[in-house]
Parts: C-alpha cells; structure tokens; sequence
C-alpha cells in the first residue's frame, strides 16, 4: 500500500510500487485528465507534478509517489482560473486537446520557476512535450500571456 | 481523406442547394428525437428537429454529426446553425450524434468525418435547421399571442412582438414549438446579414481541454470494464498458430488471455498488467508472404517501375512530341515513405456487449462503418449496436480505417473474454500497426521552350492504391485509376500546353490509408519541387514562373501572390537564410506558403518562419481556419524533417517517438497566415495547409546550398557541409 495525495487529498492505493504513476491516476484513481502517449518519457502527454517538479508519471513507479503531493491537471483550479487556463482559453491553444493537459502541467513548472519567460526559456521547457495537432506557436503565444496574467495579478 | 471523386465533389458543390432546395424536412422531423444524455437531467429537453433541442432552463444543444478531432468542428457546426435559430450563443452546446441515417454525410451517405469536407457539406444543412426551429418557435409564440408571425421577430433566445414588445423566452416556447408542423419553405439570411459565422469565436471545447475534463475515448470507464492489449503480428498479414499464456497469466491483475482474429489479447485489471502479460505470452506466428517485404528492395521496385510507363490518369496536348521538340529537357525521380498517422491519442474502443445488444464508445470518424463491422461480428443488427462518438485525440484520417479494425477487432475480444472491455493501442501499437500513408514514387519529365518556359511535363507515379478492396472503390477507382493516388497531380491549376501524368499500382501487404491531405501528402511535394527545378533550368525566378503559369487561375494566383507579399519574397534575408515557395489546391482550396530556412554545418535545416495564404471560400470562424494552417504546416514539416516508416524482412523498424520523431517546440516556426477573402461556398481547412509546406521547404535548402531535396524525410547527412 502506498499513500500520497492527489491534488490536495490523501489517497492509498494497492497497485505493486512499479506500476507506473499515469496508470495508478488514471486507472485506480479515475483521475482521467492525466494522458497516454508514449509510455517511454518522449512525448509528456502523462506530465504530473510531484511536491511541486514535472514529472512523466508514465515511467515513475507509483512509489515514487509515496508520501508527497501529486497535482494533476484537474488540481491546477477548481474554477479554470490558473493564469495558463485563462491564457489557454484567451488564444484557443487546443485543437484535439489531447496533449494539453501534459502542456499545462509543463507550463505550470516553467511559469513558477520563470515569471518571464523568454522564447529560449520556452523552448527548453516546453520541448518535451509534442503536440501531433501542431498548436506550439499558441501554446508559446499564451505562455507569454499567462506570464503578463500573473504579473497584472500580482500587481493588485 | 478524399473519398469523393472530383467529379462527386463538384456536382454537390453545384447543388449547394441539393440541401437548400432539396431538404427532406420529413427526414428531420417529425418527432425525431435524439435520446438526451442523463446530464440534461431537470430541464426538459426538447427536440425541434435532429440537430437541436431546446431545454426548458433555456438551454441550447446542438447535435453534431461529425467527429470532434482539433479541428474546431463542435464549435463551427453550433455557430452555423445558430447563425438561424438566433439563440444566446452563450447557452448553445454541443453533443456528438447517435449513428443513424438522418446524420449521414450529405455527399458519402455514411455518417463520417472527413476529406476536409464537414463546413462544406454542411453550410447549409446546419443552417437549415436553425432557420427551422427558429420558423416553430416563432410560430408557437406568434399562436400563443394570437397574432401574425410575421409580426414577430427571434433575437438572442427570445420570440419578440415588434409592435408591442411582448417577448417569450425559447425554453419556454420549446414544448410548444415542438408541436408545430415543420415549415416547407426555409428561407436563409443573406450572408451578409450574418452575425456569428464569419467573425472569429471561442471554441466551444476549449475550456474542458484546459482542466482535464474533455472525455476521450481512452477516458471511458463503466462498470466492470477489463483493459485488453493486443498482441498483432509482427509482419503484415501474419497470423498465430499457437500460443503459450502462461506466464502472461501468472502476472497479478491478468484476468483472462484470448485469440481473437487479429492476434492474442491479454485482459487485465487496468493497461498496465495487460501490457506486462502481453509481455510474457509467447507466440508462434506464420509470418505468411509478408515476411519477405523490405523498403530497400521496395524503394528499387518502385524507381524501375516509375520509368515505364502507366495507366493515364490524364493527358493534354502530345507530350512526347513536345519533349523531343523541347530547346532543353529535365527529369528527375522522387520518392516518400510510408508515414503512420501517430495521432497524440493511441487507438482505443470500449465494447460492452450482451446478447441482444451491444454498447460502444470511441473516437472514430466512420460511424456507419463501424457500427456495422462490430455488428457483424456481434451477429447482431446495426440498430442493435448504440456506437458513442467520444472526443478524438487526433484523427489524421487513421480512425476512418475502410476495414473498421480497431472497433472490429475491440468487439472480438469483448466476444471472446464476455467481459466489458477496453481494447488500448500503445505507442508502438500504433507505430507498427500499419495503415499507412503509402510510400510514393515520381518520375518527372519537363521540356523548355527556348525562353524557359515549359511546355512538356510528363509525371508517371508509383505507389499503393488506398482504396483498392474497400467499400469506397467503386466511389474512387475508375478504370484502374485511385483518384487519391493521382489527386494534385492529374488536375494541377498550372497552365503547361502538353502534359501526361501516369499511374503503377503495385499491391504488396502493408496496409495503406488516408493520411491527412491523401494523394496531396506526396503529389504537393514533388509536384511543387519539380516545378521548382523548371523554373531554374528555365532561368525563372520561382514565384514569377507560377505566376506566369497560373494566369487562368485567379483564385490561386491571389494566395500566391498575397503570400508572397507577405512574406516579402525577392527582399534581402540575413546571411545563410533563404526563402521557397510553393502552392497547392486540395480539398477545393487554394493555399500558398513561403517558407524561411536556413541550413546548420551538419545540415540541420531549421525552419524559422512559414507564411501561409488560404483561399477556402466563406470562413465559417476565421481563428479556427488559422489554428488549421498553422497545425497542417507542423503536421506537414514533421514529414518532411523526421518521419519515415521503414521495413527490414517484413518488420517495422520504428517503434515509438524515439526513432519516430514528431516536430517539437524548439523546431517550430513562427507561422502567419492570410485568408482570401471570398464570398464562394466554403472549402476544405483540415487538410490543404498540409501539402505546400514540404515543398517549400525543400525549395529554399535549393536557394540556400543549391542542392535538391527530391527524398523525404530531407536527412541532414545530405545536406552537411563539407
Ligand atoms: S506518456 Fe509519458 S511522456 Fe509520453
Ligand atoms: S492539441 Fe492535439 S495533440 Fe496537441
């Protein structure tokens, strides 16, 4: 048994520790936003936070996990108002959306460790993650908005 | 996918008022009401015909009829029929369709999504039946007010008197207008009374794919529900003749391992111990002919034939006597590989069957076809089979496969395991699964006037038919020819006197599908940089040549030339950059692109910035028509930079996006696009964007090292320099 929590609350799960982190999310916790892509860390599709790091939970044993904080894209505001959601919706990044909750979650990292971003920064990033729909020139476009989102934020 | 014929394609355009004039109101109506989902709950749900309903708390639902996979397609249809119906665009939602003839495609007569043709084939259809439901609700509100309805007026959700301001709210008025007898006669706007279509909106599923709620087919979890992986054979056509699952079940979570028709399917508690039990089954498989293919030998096959002539596809004026009479001659061989559609979402179904009926829920673009497949299968009647439209992660062309694969094959493990199952595809499921876009080869010859202009072009092509043995042969194939094996090359717009392209069909066991833009993939690439080498043997500054050639064809010489402006074409770029240039017409739509290249010492071509100019006739939303070029031209760049399908004795070498790589963020360029106003009926967006960005790219490596790219995926070793 392996205890951690999941956007805020305390969950236990009876998967065997390798079983990797996305599947634990998505198939004993139902927690569906996480995504599949690649099983092999190349695409980010399954990008979750660990006590605060990007991380591909399609290759992190669930143990890893143990006794720290999961976030999930479905952890980053209950009401859609993280500043890369709005930004997001703001510039309508998404075409089959399949990849963005991996997207986000990457962005999330970048914009808590880098409140400006430069093109470089995004690039460094944001390249682990692929989008097969193409909307990196939105996704680089609203990553500079919600970093402005935040900082009229902050301003208040 | 191009499933119409040309011809098919234009006789419907023509008929634009096949729908307008010819509805079948009575398809629509009576009492044709689609089965409300369980979270309309309190409201009421009123049906006005199959593609809305109103609810009582003044909610508006719209009924899609075509697969939602990036392409904005939840948002254009709603905007469409709400152009008429005048409801609050803030109520309206939207909702995927049962499977039933009332929804099939107006041109296919299937219910599917694709060929870049859902805003075309719908303009007005979708806009039809908001103008109907709106006539009802007017007329029940016009009845219960006891006055002329045509004294009345609909205005955001509400039915207004004009004389004496007295209004109705829609929800209020549904239950009512519900009874009111369709109108005949359904008169539309003049587009330019319109409000909503045309100006750039908000995608409706844009909120849910920013907080992980958009459901997608891999998303889908009902009660009692197993996961299976499938283990397919490792060469094409190859099937098992024995199999040892004792290790697989001994792994905890593996419930049960079956034979299906396609290979053995191990079933487990979640993805994860039925990817390990897969793991440890053991096979033994009868690889069959397949075994013996490889791209090497295919690659020497295709070239040969490609130098012998073909079944013709088209022929203009005498092209073999105008290349012996041509001042100067130019030939030249290019090719392109097998490419899978890698959508970000792996292939996945979910079958609950039962005896008398069968449940389905998945991301697919070919309803009709694969509910009757999983019926076969089922012995059961289609009406029996409820198939769910999920959301899409990606479509590409691959989730219309001809022969349903992915749901008949999820049907015969549920019928095998007699459980609830999800059948998930992995990765490399998917990468090895075939349905390729074929590999191609092209043998050009072109003949110059003493001025450099061409006179003579000749284009024989080598490649797989796609629709050859499916139900869309006898819509595709005439006289031996697959229009999507030709398409781009037998009808291009350029003005050259004499012309003949040909076609060789080998049949070997990959299979081959649609892969978004089709025959254009490859014809756009070779075509465009073909033309490429005629305008320097000839002397010609690129884009002047096609402006030249393209004098008849003003449609597209207004992309070429806004793109070009655009991109400042002929002006200074920084040391080592260079521009090229090419146009494609695919899909009814008339698109250029410039691209800005520059090349690394070890040959890396590094795309900095893709101008795109579309003609697509009306824009339904302009920003999604956008978000479209700029996804083809990433799409489009990841085959012309990265991606091949390679076979080495019948096995595909590429397994996952290690060594088949995808176009990441620090390779994307900036990317503009332009549209062409225009006020024709509206053409493809999906796919056109795909086709000109190879070759242009292709162009400037030429402009900027003067060596020709005439192979994809361009390999960086060709282009080192010394
Ligand atoms: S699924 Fe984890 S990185 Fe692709
Ligand atoms: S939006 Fe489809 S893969 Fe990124």
């Amino acid at each position: 048994m392996i205890s951690f929590t999941v956007n805020g609350k305390p969950v236990t799960v009876e998967d065997p520790p390798s079983t990797p982190l996305l599947w634990v999310i998505r198939d004993s916790l139902n927690l569906t936003g996480t995504k599949y892509g690649c099983g092999m860390a190349l695409c980010g599709a399954c990008t979750v936070h660990i006590d605060g790091q990007a991380v591909r939970s399609c290759v992190a044993p669930v143990s890893r996990a143990e006794g720290k904080k999961v976030t999930t894209i479905e952890g980053i505001s209950p009401d859609l108002t993280h500043p890369l959601q709005q930004a997001w919706i703001e510039i309508d990044v998404p075409q089959c959306g399949y990849c963005q909750s991996g997207q986000i979650m990457s962005a999330a990292v970048l914009l808590a460790e880098n409140s400006t971003p430069s093109d470089e920064d995004i690039d460094e990033a944001m390249s682990g993650n692929i989008c097969r729909c193409g909307t990196y020139p939105r996704i680089r476009r609203a990553i500079h908005r919600a970093a402005e989102i935040s900082k009229q934020r902050g301003a208040k | 996918m191009s499933v119409a014929t040309e011809m098919k394609r234009r006789e419907f355009l023509k008929a634009g008022a096949a729908l307008g004039g010819g509805l079948l109101i009575s398809l629509y109506v009576p009492e044709f009401v689609p089965a409300a989902r369980a979270a309309d709950s309190a409201a009421k749900p009123v049906a006005l015909n199959a593609f809305v309903r109103i609810g009582t708390d003044e909610s508006v639902t719209v009924i899609s009829n075509h697969s939602e996979m990036g392409q904005g397609i939840y948002t254009s249809l709603p905007m469409l029929l709400n152009e008429e119906l005048e409801a609050d665009w803030a109520r309206v939602r939207v909702e995927s369709s049962p499977v039933d003839a009332v929804y099939n495609h107006t041109v296919f007569g299937l219910m599917m999504t694709g060929g870049s043709t859902t805003t075309n084939s719908e303009y007005d259809r979708f806009r039809k039946m908001g103008a109907m439901a709106r006539i009802m609700l007017i007329a029940a509100a016009a009845q219960s007010w006891n006055v002329d309805s045509q004294t009345c007026r609909a205005e955001k959700g509400f039915v207004i008197h004009t004389a004496t301001g007295r209004r109705a709210s829609y929800g209020s008025l549904a239950e009512a207008a519900s009874r009111i007898a369709p109108p005949k006669d359904i008169p539309l706007k003049d587009p330019k009374d319109f409000t909503l279509v045309g100006k750039p909106v908000h995608r409706l599923d844009t909120p849910s794919k920013t907080n992980g709620t958009a459901q997608f087919g891999l998303d889908v979890y009902i009660p009692g529900m197993l996961t299976a992986v499938v283990a397919r054979a490792p060469v094409f056509g190859g099937k098992v003749v024995s199999f040892n699952a004792d290790q697989a079940k001994a792994i905890p979570g593996v419930v049960n391992v079956v034979q299906v028709p396609s290979g053995v399917a191990v079933i487990a508690k979640g993805f994860w111990p039925a990817k390990l039990g897969r793991e440890k089954l053991e096979i033994t498989w009868d690889d069959g002919p397949g075994a013996a293919l490889s791209t090497v030998e295919m690659r020497a096959n295709f070239s040969t034939l490609s130098k012998t002539p073909g079944l013709v596809a088209r022929k203009v004026g005498d092209p073999a006597a105008a290349l012996a009479g041509a001042a100067k001659t130019i030939t030249a061989e290019y090719e392109v590989p097998y490419l899978a559609h890698c959508m970000m979402e792996p292939l996945n179904t979910v079958v609950d069957l039962h005896e008398d009926r069968c449940e389905i829920w998945t991301g697919t673009q070919f309803q009709t076809g694969d509910r009757a497949a999983a019926a076969k299968v089922a012995g059961l009647k289609p009406e029996q089979v409820t198939l769910h439209t999920t959301l899409l992660g990606g479509g590409f062309g691959r989730r219309a496969n001809p022969s349903c694969d992915f749901v008949t094959e999820a049907t015969e493990v549920a019928k095998a395991a007699k459980v609830p199952v999800k059948v998930v595809w992995t990765r490399e499921d998917d990468i090895r699964g075939g349905w390729y876009r074929p590999m191609w080869y092209d043998h050009f010859a072109a003949g110059l006037d003493a001025s450099g202009n061409p006179v003579a072009w000749t284009h024989t092509i080598v490649g797989q038919s796609i629709m050859a043995g499916t139900m869309f042969e006898s819509y595709g194939i005439k006289n031996g020819i697959d229009s999507a094996s030709v398409e781009g090359a037998a009808d291009i717009l350029y003005g050259i006197p004499n012309l003949q392209v040909d076609l060789h069909t080998p049949k070997n066991e990959v299979p081959v599908q649609w892969w978004r833009s089709v025959g254009h993939s490859h014809t756009g690439f070779s075509v465009e940089a073909f033309l490429d080498e005629v305008a320097h043997a000839g002397g010609k500054d690129p884009y002047e040549l096609r402006r030249t050639l393209l004098a008849g064809q003003p449609r597209m010489l207004a992309v070429l030339d806004l793109a070009a402006q655009k991109a400042n074409w002929g002006s200074a770029l920084p040391a080592g950059r260079a521009r090229g240039i090419a146009t494609h017409f695919s899909f009814d739509s008339y698109v250029a692109q410039v691209a800005e290249i520059s090349v690394e010492k070890d040959g890396t071509v590094r795309v900095h910035r893709v101008v795109a100019a579309v003609d697509c006739g009306r824009t339904v939303n302009p920003d999604t028509v956008k978000a479209q070029l700029e996804g083809g031209i990433i799409f489009g760049l990841t085959a012309a930079l990265k991606t091949e399908i390679t076979l080495d004795k019948g096995r595909v070498q590429q397994r996952n996006f290690n060594d088949y790589p995808m176009v990441r963020m620090f390779e994307s360029p900036t990317i503009e696009v332009f549209i062409v106003p225009s006020t024709e009926h509206p053409t493809g967006v999906g796919e056109p964007g795909v086709p000109p960005v190879a070759p242009a790219v292709a162009n400037a490596i030429f402009a900027a090292t003067g060596k020709r790219v005439r192979r994809l995926p361009i390999k960086p070793e060709d282009l080192r320099s010394a």
